[in-house]
């Protein structure tokens, strides 16, 4: 009997709580992740274009160098502590760049540093970006087994 | 392509992607980690559809900084190397094209472990 009379109370709490809960500002997020991606896409943008023009790169090339500056800047920005109070900010638009994905190794690995450089540093740095390379090489194995498998027949 | 309108491009679509990857986040009940694991799968499925790659032409950067492009260069290391090695190419090549990205992020993510404390 009061677990059933719990559950109704328990209903009517969620309920409650949601009509006074303020609505997510998607808009304003989604605004805020726009503008720091773009902006981020855009330095990328001009890094490559550095590393064609000045260290005569080719197009396909450029991108592994493009990258590497973009993740040292952002494990630096990690370091100092700006990266994280930048992230609350931009969402998203942090998130999402190949940035955030050094952003979330480094800052796994500075989280956990107290407990060792083996046990803390090396096992937990892919604590947050773990998911993202286990969901992606197992898709890109189905993929490509899919269009090999085409490609064959 | 005009260098501007490149520049332009990489704005519009890498914004637009974080703009999705935000309002999954915003609107759905996904976690962060849920959000970047399906741009991840979704570069890898556009790129199996051979539509990825037209994406990059269009907007550079915009393409290939976003986590969506992790997915599109694991697919594209197993094909190349497929092609040249067969079947066990598919496994030999995923991270071909993404070693760079992984291994940086390891390098300097554990340089930084050494040189800076955490914050906050």
């Amino acid at each position: 009997m009061l677990s059933a009379k719990l559950g109704v109370d328990q209903r009517h709490y969620k309920a409650y709580a949601k009509s006074v809960q303020p609505p997510k500002p998607w808009a304003k997020n989604g605004l805020r992740a726009f503008l720091v991606g773009g902006a981020i896409c855009l330095i990328g943008q001009g890094l490559q274009d550095l590393f064609v023009h000045i260290f005569h790169f080719s197009e396909k090339a450029a991108g592994n160098p493009t990258v590497a500056v973009l993740i040292i800047f952002s494990v630096l920005l990690t370091g100092f502590g700006v990266y994280d109070v930048f992230a609350q900010w931009a969402g998203a638009g942090s998130a999402v760049p190949v940035t955030g994905f050094a952003n979330a190794v480094a800052s796994a690995a500075l989280e956990h540093k107290s407990e060792g450089y083996i046990v803390g540093v090396g096992t937990n740095m892919f604590k947050v970006a773990g998911p993202v390379i286990v969901f992606g090489v197992v898709s890109a194995f189905v993929v490509g087994l899919i269009r090999y498998l085409f490609h064959v027949i | 392509m005009h260098v501007f309108t490149m520049y332009i491009m990489a704005f519009l679509v890498g914004g637009l992607i974080c703009f999705v990857g935000q309002l999954l986040m915003d609107l759905t009940k996904l976690t962060p980690a849920h959000v970047m694991t399906i741009l991840v799968v979704a570069g890898a499925v556009l790129d199996g559809l051979g539509l990825y790659d037209p994406l990059i032409k269009i907007a550079g950067a915009g393409a290939t900084v976003p986590i969506t492009s992790f997915g599109n260069s694991l697919v594209h290391g197993a094909l190349i190397e497929s092609q040249r090695d067969g079947l066990i190419g598919i496994i030999t090549g995923i991270f071909e094209v993404t070693s760079a990205g992984i291994s940086a992020a390891i390098i300097f993510g554990f340089l930084a472990s050494l040189v800076f404390r955490a914050r906050g």
